[in-house]
């Protein structure tokens, strides 16, 4: 609606408006990045239907990878979202509690014996351990947080350092081996459904959320935190709570991730899963214009930013760029869009595009 | 004192998106005078102070400062203090951890080496010269508001400056502090300082300027010698009409002397927070307009904190229509029908990044509970409700309130709480930093929420403004409650008397 209005006013208008729309951004970097591929290689964009070594009929190329990958970036990207909202920091140590939350996935559903023929429980009662496990050291970064009011980032560089090693702890450092095929269900593909499941989790996920922000104060309240703790407690908020609450919610998410990242594999790898996955989730939320600084935040544009994210490094991949290379390649763009996102650039950018006008009119 | 113009600003104009802030405003500043810019808010005063330090770009016009021939371009903050124009704002914007001197001499010396017994010799000779009560070495944090303010000016003096804006300076010093001010403006002005002087209280004008510049809307009201313009007349050109408005609140004032023993509203028994100030006892009835008097930091602030459960309690019992509760945070509060608009609007009213409807349904919102959200169109309905109701200027709902002047931003604050319909309503220095019109508005609002049995308390630092709305004050002095007057003690007199303490 607002679109159209916008569309009759002049060409130069509607780009100042553009400019400052958040979602410009992750659909700006969106759009380059199609555009290079599409001259670069056209055939990135090549969808094909296959079939599984089960037989089972599935979608592959190169968009399916970035839809596959990008899901798991996206439900990071929720939780991420808020803790930077309410908190002005982030937490690094998701890539470690993945491990701890799929380490404890597979601990429940093996018990002690790694190479189980039967399963001690059933997938649900697993995830929901997880689920409760992740939260209580979501719980444990935003006590830090909140009440003893640590930095984030120092305050999760804990798990950060010590995720790895109590995952591996979990399981007695042993390495247990799923053989139910239905359990690889959660990271590849259902019978019959050629596109990825992560999709539909993902999906789901933004669906809850989603409900969560219209049904519930969450947002009004974690960015009144961010922007006026002060402000925000004299009208009758915890902030110490919302902060506290949302490294909880990223606890979930972390459990949900930790889920589909085990079941890729059917197994673990205690010191690969999930590695770097913060620095991705993060960048997400930065590449959906959100001040990491915290305050006000929009979900839709850190959810986008997660594929845009995932979409680059699937770009990078395709380039045969080396995975050690990864991240410098990474960090090019990511300063160029960091530094473009900047209000101070912002500013110069839509003082530029006013200079220009005034010339036309001239 | 008639000397030649020193500055000279031609024809500015200067608009934001969907404001004209400034249109075709001359003014003119000569050296050793000292100038009062006055105006109500979004007048345009701070957008012209802004034009001329280099914050703003003008769109239009020409500036003119002493010993350049031509027009001077000023782009940024840099350029203004080359050109010899120095601003003092209202918040301090020194570095309160570094030492005076530091603060004097920051981002002003070109070595890499400085010599800092030197820097601080100098320091120490200009601040006697001056008259400032201040040590070179001493951290800046430990000298008082009105001290650092001395410091930033003597930082201006420094740096040559001949044309000296002082924004405000006065809004958080206490009378004697602001007497020192004035003894250093006066000084200045004797060197050939020209000063520009921002504020809202007019007994200071007429103590300390020559000459006046009245601004309204965004255009020059006119420049007058001060002799020229009695303060009725000043005030008249501020708002643009008569007078009327401030006749009527004397009037509206005669119902609310006397008081009947309707139903105490709210009550307290040695209450006291974690602030310094001594257990104290309160109570207020039902439609009555009372509040807390006493200088500067002499706990009247701390004391409603502490009903409203904004600092930490530590004891005490209060109670609520006659029944006892329990208020150790804001939301106890706010449950039990207490509305509370802090002094410090910017950092604990206003949340800055969020729209003025989110703003104004906030604490109904909380008050609400976390699972039930306004919706939208609510939401819509409450803020264009109380938007008409209170007259507040903004582009619209959506608009961020920390782009509305401070008059607005608190109007939107008192809609928030106004929204929740409280029985009993705080507020603490509701009327500091804004307009005259709005000052009325607010006074006339107060006393139309008592009459309609809204118990208000209400604490301001213009006792005229307390003595216009208020039929009972608790005066305070050194965080103690020091005695209470109502009735035919109503008098600014009385209320020195009891504040200074002593036989009377």
């Amino acid at each position: 609606m607002e679109n159209t209005a916008v569309k009759k006013s002049k060409g130069s208008d509607f780009l100042g408006k553009l400019l400052r729309q958040q979602l410009f951004i992750p659909v700006a970097a969106l759009l380059i990045l199609a555009i290079f591929n599409l001259i670069a290689d056209p055939s990135f964009f090549k969808i094909t239907l296959g079939y599984s070594s089960a037989g089972q009929p599935v979608l592959s190329g190169y968009l399916i990878t970035i839809l596959d990958y990008g899901s798991e970036l996206a439900i990071l990207a929720i939780g991420m979202t808020l803790v930077t909202a309410a908190s002005g920091g982030q937490d690094i140590s998701v890539g470690a509690t993945i491990a701890i939350a799929g380490s404890v996935i597979l601990r429940v559903l093996c018990g002690t014996d790694s190479r189980p023929e039967t399963l001690q429980t059933s997938f649900l009662v697993a995830f929901l351990v997880a689920c409760v496990v992740s939260m209580l050291f979501g719980a444990f970064n935003g006590i830090l947080v909140a009440y003893f009011k640590i930095q984030p980032m120092v305050a999760t560089l804990i798990l950060y350092t010590a995720g790895r090693s109590i995952a591996a702890w979990i399981n007695n450092n042993e390495l247990p081996i799923i053989s139910d095929p239905t359990f690889a269900y959660f990271g590849g593909f259902i019978p019959g459904i050629p596109i990825p499941t992560p999709f539909f989790i993902a999906m789901a996920c933004v669906i809850v959320i989603a409900l969560v922000l219209k049904f519930t104060n969450l947002g009004l309240y974690t960015q009144a935190v961010g922007i006026n703790e002060k402000s925000s407690r004299l009208n009758g908020i915890n902030p110490k709570f919302i902060k506290f609450l949302s490294f909880v919610i990223l606890g979930l998410c972390v459990a949900v991730v930790g889920l589909i990242k085990v079941s890729r594999l059917s197994s673990i790898n205690y010191s690969v899963i999930a590695k770097d996955i913060e620095m991705d989730a993060i960048l997400a939320v930065a590449l959906g214009g959100n001040a990491l600084s915290g305050g006000k935040f929009n979900m839709a544009a850190s959810i986008l930013g997660a594929y845009v994210i995932q979409f680059l490094t699937t770009t990078l991949y395709k380039f045969d760029v080396q995975s050690d290379a990864l991240p410098a390649y990474k960090a090019v763009v990511v300063i160029l869009l960091v530094v473009l996102s900047a209000p101070s650039v912002r500013q110069k950018l839509s003082g530029l595009g006013k200079k220009l006008r005034v010339k036309e009119v001239a | 004192m008639s000397n030649k113009a020193i500055l000279e600003m031609k024809h500015i104009n200067k608009s934001f998106p969907g404001v004209r802030a400034l249109q075709d405003v001359d003014f003119t500043l000569c050296g050793g005078e000292i100038h009062a810019l006055m105006g109500e808010n979004g007048a345009g005063k701070s957008t012209l102070i802004k034009v001329l330090t280099g914050v703003y770009e003008k769109d239009d016009g020409q500036i003119f400062v002493e010993g350049n021939d031509k027009e001077v371009s000023i782009r940024s903050p840099q350029d203004a203090q080359r050109l010899g124009i120095s601003t003092v704002y209202q918040e301090i914007t020194l570095c309160p951890n570094l030492s005076v001197a530091e603060n004097m001499y920051i981002g002003r010396t070109e070595n890499v080496y400085q010599n800092w017994k030197k820097i601080n010799a100098d320091a120490d000779k200009l601040l006697k010269s001056l008259d400032i009560p201040a040590k070179a070495t001493q951290q800046l944090a430990s000298c008082s508001i009105a001290v650092q303010q001395m410091v930033a000016i003597a930082r201006a003096v420094d740096m040559d400056c001949k044309v000296l804006i002082l924004d405000e300076p006065t809004s958080s010093l206490d009378e004697q502090e602001v007497e020192k001010l004035f003894a250093l403006m006066r000084d200045l002005k004797a060197r050939g300082v020209g000063i520009i002087f921002v504020t809202h209280f007019l007994d200071q004008v007429y103590e300390v300027c020559d000459k006046i510049t009245v601004l309204r809307d965004g255009k020059l009201v006119g420049q007058y010698e001060i002799k020229d313009l009695p303060r009725v007349k000043l005030v008249a050109k501020m708002l643009g009409k008569e007078l009327d408005d401030m006749s009527d609140i004397r009037s509206e004032q005669e119902p609310y002397q006397g008081k009947d023993a309707s139903d105490t509203v709210f009550e307290a028994h040695g209450l006291y927070s974690d602030t310094g100030i001594k257990p104290f006892d309160f109570y207020i009835k039902k439609g009555e307009v009372n509040g807390f008097t006493g200088l500067l930091g002499s706990g009247r602030s701390e004391c409603v904190r502490a009903i409203f459960g904004a600092d930490h309690v530590l004891g005490g019992t209060v109670k609520k229509d006659g029944k006892e509760v329990k208020i150790t945070k804001p939301i106890d509060a706010m449950k039990n029908g207490i509305a509370y608009l802090p002094e410090d609007r910017k950092n604990d009213g206003i949340i800055g990044d969020l729209s003025v409807r989110e703003n104004i349904i906030f604490a109904m919102q909380v008050l609400r509970g976390f699972f039930r959200p306004l919706s939208k169109a609510e939401a819509n309905k409450y803020a264009e409700e109380y938007i008409k109701l209170l007259d507040i200027k903004t582009a619209s709902a959506d608009t961020p309130i920390k782009s509305l002047s401070g008059g607005n931003q608190q109007k939107v604050i008192l809609a928030r709480w106004l929204l929740t319909h409280p029985d009993y309503l705080i507020l603490d220095e509701p009327t500091r930093g804004i307009d005259i019109g709005t000052k009325i508005d607010i006074q006339k609002l107060v006393l139309k929420l008592a009459s309609e049995g809204m118990s208000v308390t209400f604490i301001s630092s213009e006792t005229d403004e307390m003595l216009r709305t208020c039929s009972r004050l608790v005066v305070m002095r050194d965080r103690k409650v020091v005695g209470e007057l109502s009735g035919e003690d109503l008098t600014q007199n009385k209320i020195m008397s009891t504040i200074a303490g002593g036989e009377n």
